[in-house]
């Protein structure tokens, strides 16, 4: 057993352990800090595959982004967790059968077939972020647009989705201020002089 | 080295185990949202695995836009949240039957 097996069992048996920790812990903030931990062991499996930059992508974009994002909203929302926790293990039998149904349809598909693409190749040479990008700039361009659009629309959705008008904080308009004129302000009201005063208390007899 | 098989199994019991945590978490939606992650993180170590075992960076490719399209949804989602809990001061799914007719 070479050294790069032994890897692959540690990082493996360490992602799937957080990965079960993710969707059985009581906490949600104790849950997001094992997907962060598998997506660790996830970035090191790819490294283990030769595929260094979407495995430092990984970490930076999910961990350094996505998951702070998580930790925020779930700190920030106040939970009732009894809540949302009840019934939960009520629904582990069909979980169970899914699950485990599902994993030994794939599993056994996998198996039977045995030596799917013969012996892994050997290390590619070069760099995987110069093959990389050279792939992406040249036959994956339209689609690299594209994906840039689609970050674009994430922004703008999830501004907008959370931006509100406070009714009570008081603002300033300043093409309102500009726009106006001083007879908008002042109004000069012509109307006849009275002659005759009458005194409090006259009119009662 | 180690074999291609490792990889799919690895992914097949990701994506197993996250398919039961959305069977379990019904009424979180925060931890649904994190069950999808791992979903996508099994698909992704599939993806990565063939492209390695082909020879062909196409499959790298993919799971590049496939985080890009991730972290979006994933941004989306949360704003949903954020906005939901505004409105509803909770977030648990029975709560949220407000376009039932």
């Amino acid at each position: 057993m070479d050294l790069p097996l032994i890897l692959f069992w540690f990082y493996g048996s360490v992602l799937l352990a957080s990965a079960l920790a993710v969707v059985l812990v009581r906490n949600p903030v104790h849950a997001a800090l094992f997907l962060v931990l598998s997506f660790f062991s996830a970035a090191a499996l790819w490294i283990l595959l030769y595929a260094e930059f979407l495995a430092l992508t990984l970490v930076l974009v999910y961990v350094g982004a996505v998951m702070v994002l998580f930790l925020f909203v779930v700190m920030m929302l106040d939970i009732n967790l009894e809540r949302l926790r009840e019934g939960f293990w009520r629904s582990l039998p069909l979980a169970l059968l899914v699950g485990v149904l599902m994993a030994a349809e794939m599993v056994a598909a996998l198996v039977t077939r045995g030596g799917l693409a013969g012996a892994m190749p050997p290390a590619p040479s070069g760099s995987n972020t110069r093959a990389l990008g050279s792939v992406i700039y040249t036959d994956y361009v339209f689609p690299f647009e594209i994906a840039a659009v689609i970050l674009l629309v994430a922004i703008v959705a999830a501004i907008a989705l959370t931006l509100r008008q406070r009714k009570e904080t008081k603002y300033q308009d300043p093409g309102r201020q500009l726009a106006v004129h001083a007879g908008d302000r002042l109004k000069i009201v012509k109307m006849a002089p009275e002659t005759t005063v009458r005194r409090a208390g006259e009119g009662a007899e | 080295m180690i074999p291609l098989e490792n990889f799919l199994v690895l992914g097949a019991l990701l994506f197993a185990i996250s398919v039961i945590g959305i069977f379990m978490n019904r009424k979180n939606l925060i931890v649904l949202l994190m069950a999808i992650e791992l979903m996508l993180l099994a698909v992704n170590m599939n993806f990565i695995a063939f492209s390695h075992a082909r020879g062909d960076l196409s499959g790298q490719v993919f799971v590049f836009f496939i985080l890009t399209v991730a972290a979006a949804e994933s941004a989306i989602g949360l704003a949903i949240l954020v906005a939901l809990f505004r409105n509803l001061r909770s977030i648990h799914v029975d709560d949220l039957g407000s376009l039932k007719g």
